[in-house]
């Protein structure tokens, strides 16, 4: 178990500096989520914590000890990989058993470890088998408990879900909960599912292209997003944006209509806002707040929920209604938001605008 | 017309599989007719042989035949025994073949898996060798040979012809082709390079090398030019150059009995390592991992 700090951490391959000066601390016993869209530097990040990278500047620490010239297996780390990397041809004890092997441990230490995590993990019959026999779901079991076995200081995550299928993700990532529940290893995870980062992390880092836009608990990050990023891609349906033009006290977001501004935001607003709405603050048939006249263009219905597709002047806007209660398609209605359910963004630098901040 | 055709196609076509059958029975006559005269030659006595027409069915001078090239060799030509003959291209094809797939696994795996100065540099001259086989480069390599006092022994037998491009190649084709992850989860797991090497490479190319070592037994086996350059005392012979220097003179005056039993002879080791071996390749495709 161990805190694990980055320290001004930088990457580049060649000239291109692929992250950018990270500041992060996860904490002992941390279930932290790294998610961002695909190429933005996750993995880089998570292979640098692992060794397998080295940082162009900066420090990593694990345990309160320096670890950048540490060989990834001395780093007291497992990791798990998208896709498995399991050795093909030995068994699956075989698998859990190599790296203990390796570190010299008796016969009967490896033992009772293998067995305790194919316990934890379900594995037990399969201990013969080889991973090519092995459906993808109990691969990635196999592949966690090489890492279980090692009791590892953290685990460190990369995708791992992601070869899976949609059910099995979902089945596996309540196991990876159950798992952290039972062990409290610190462990990082790397994911382009928001789904993910929303459902498993204690804490996740919003990353965009090589930057932590944001760090904190899901549901912080979900209500108050520091960014335009982030608040476009935490979220699913992602957050509406209406671009907008700063107007005496309000924001004109087109069609003549104006929100009002909040007054703690008006001495720092820009010319140039945009303002979010998240589709499930969007209101049908609901008495207060602005009212919006949207006209429905299509409709998905999910079962609990509808998505409804709308315009307004010309951007598109998603509402998110109950799946009984949602209209025909073509049909004009009007919804309304509540003042507090919206976001302000200074479009320019993509900054939301907090009071106070 | 258009329903002939039709019917044709969607029927067991029994003119097309007549066909076909035709042609592939005639391709193994082809091919097995030659075998099976020399399996007759080598059954009958030399005066059986040159009497025109020869006979197409087996003679009674099996045994004799076989046991006199085993033993004896011929009278004429070339009198060094098959046996010993036998047991030099064994060693010779053996080693070549053994030989080759360890240095060009080693070779590929350090082109593959290491950052070294040069490294471009290195493979592209082990690429450039696949150029130059033994038969372009054979004067100057004699030299040296002779030079190192090479003649007439296993080294100079087997060590000019043991480094081999084609195998580095592929093998490193093959390196390529194992995921990074692997490597990346291996050096988590502590194993360092040469430990990567012996508990995962060396696993993951065994169909490789099987596959490799029948070919290069063989291409071991059928060396010609090489051995007879290099090999002057009849021990040292390999089969392939015992047959050569049974047939010494004239028609008439070889041995044909004997050398057709040595040609047998010849065939059936490499015969046999790939029929061994298939085991091993089918084995190899049905296990296929990667
Ligand atoms: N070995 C490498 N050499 C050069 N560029 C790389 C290398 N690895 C990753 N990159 C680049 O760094 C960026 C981040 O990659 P990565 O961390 O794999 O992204 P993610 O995991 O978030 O999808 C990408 O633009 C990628 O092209
Ligand atoms: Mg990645």
């Amino acid at each position: 178990m161990a805190e694990i700090v980055l320290d001004g951490v930088t990457k580049s391959f060649g000239k291109t500096e692929v992250i950018h000066p990270v500041q992060a601390t996860i904490a002992d016993g941390e279930f932290v989520v790294i998610v961002g869209p695909s190429g933005c530097g996750k993995s880089t990040l998570l292979r640098i914590i692992a060794g397998l990278e080295t940082a162009t500047a900066g420090e990593i620490r694990i345990a309160g000890k320096r670890v950048n010239e540490v060989e990834p297996k001395d780093r007291n780390i497992a990791m798990v990989f998208q896709n498995y990397a399991l050795y093909p041809h030995m068994t699956v004890y075989g698998n859990m058993a190599y790296g203990l092997k390796i570190r010299k441990l008796s016969r009967a230490d490896i033992e009772q470890r293998v067995q305790r995590a194919a316990k934890i993990l379900e594995l037990g019959p399969y201990l013969q088998r080889k991973p090519r026999e092995l459906s993808g779901g109990q691969r990635q079991r196999v592949a966690m408990g090489r890492a279980i076995v090692r009791e590892p200081a953290a685990f460190l995550f990369d995708e791992p879900l992601s070869n899976l299928d949609a059910k099995l993700r979902v089945q596996m990532r309540l196991e990876i909960q159950k798992l952290h529940r039972e062990l409290r290893t610190t462990s990082v995870y790397v994911t382009h599912d928001q789904v993910e980062a929303m459902t498993l992390a204690d804490r996740m880092f919003v990353i965009n292209a090589g930057t932590i836009e944001q760090a904190g608990a899901p549901i912080e990050v979900y209500d108050d997003p520091a960014t335009l990023f982030v608040a476009g891609f935490i979220g699913s349906p992602s957050m509406n944006f209406l671009p907008g033009r700063r107007e005496a006290d309000g924001v004109e977001v087109g069609g003549g209509m104006k929100v009002p501004l909040p007054e703690a935001l008006r001495a720092s607003a820009p010319q140039s806002l945009t303002v979010g709405v998240r589709p499930e603050h969007l209101e049908l048939g609901g008495t207060e707040g602005l009212p919006f006249r949207l006209n429905v263009e299509t409709i998905e219905a999910l079962g609990a929920d509808s998505l409804l597709h709308t315009n307004f002047h010309g951007t598109p806007l998603v509402a998110r209604v109950d799946g009984h209660a949602a209209p025909a398609a073509g049909e004009t209605l009007t919804f309304t938001v509540l003042p507090r359910h919206l976001y302000f963004f200074d479009t320019a630098s993509g900054k939301r605008l907090r009071a106070g901040r | 017309m258009k329903d002939a055709t039709t019917a044709l196609m969607v029927e067991n076509r029994p003119i097309a599989d007549f066909i076909a059958h035709a042609i592939l029975i005639l391709g193994v006559i082809v091919v097995a007719f030659p075998l099976w005269v020399t399996f007759v030659a080598s059954t009958r006595t030399f005066d059986e042989i040159v009497n025109v027409p020869m006979a197409l069915t087996p003679g009674t001078h099996l045994i004799d035949n076989y046991r006199q090239a085993l033993t004896a060799g011929s009278e004429r030509g070339s009198s060094a025994p098959v046996g010993t003959m036998l047991m030099n291209s064994a060693i010779v094809a053996f080693c070549i073949a053994v030989g080759k797939i360890a240095i060009s696994i080693i070779s590929a795996f350090a082109i593959v898996y290491f950052r070294f100065p040069l490294r471009k540099f290195f493979f592209w001259m082990i690429f450039l060798t696949l150029m130059l086989p033994v038969e372009v480069r054979i004067i100057p390599t004699f030299e040296v040979a002779a030079d190192l006092k090479l003649l007439d022994s296993y080294q100079g037998l087997i060590l000019p012809l043991i480094a081999s491009a084609t195998a580095t190649f592929l093998f490193r084709q093959f390196f390529l082709t194992i995921p990074d992850e692997l490597v990346e989860a291996a050096r988590i797991d502590g194993a360092g390079p040469m430990r990567f090497f012996f508990d995962v490479v060396i696993p993951l190319s065994r169909t490789h090398v099987a596959a490799l070592f029948v070919i290069l037994f063989i291409y071991g086996w059928n060396q010609y030019l090489w051995p007879l350059l290099i090999t002057q005392k009849e021990s040292m012979y390999t089969v392939v150059i015992g047959i050569k220097r049974m047939i010494a003179a004239g028609d008439a005056s070889n041995e044909w009995n004997i050398i057709m039993a040595t040609a047998m002879l010849a065939l059936l080791p490499p015969a046999l390592v790939v029929i061994l071996m298939q085991k091993w390749f089918v084995k190899g495709l049905v296990d296929s991992e990667k």
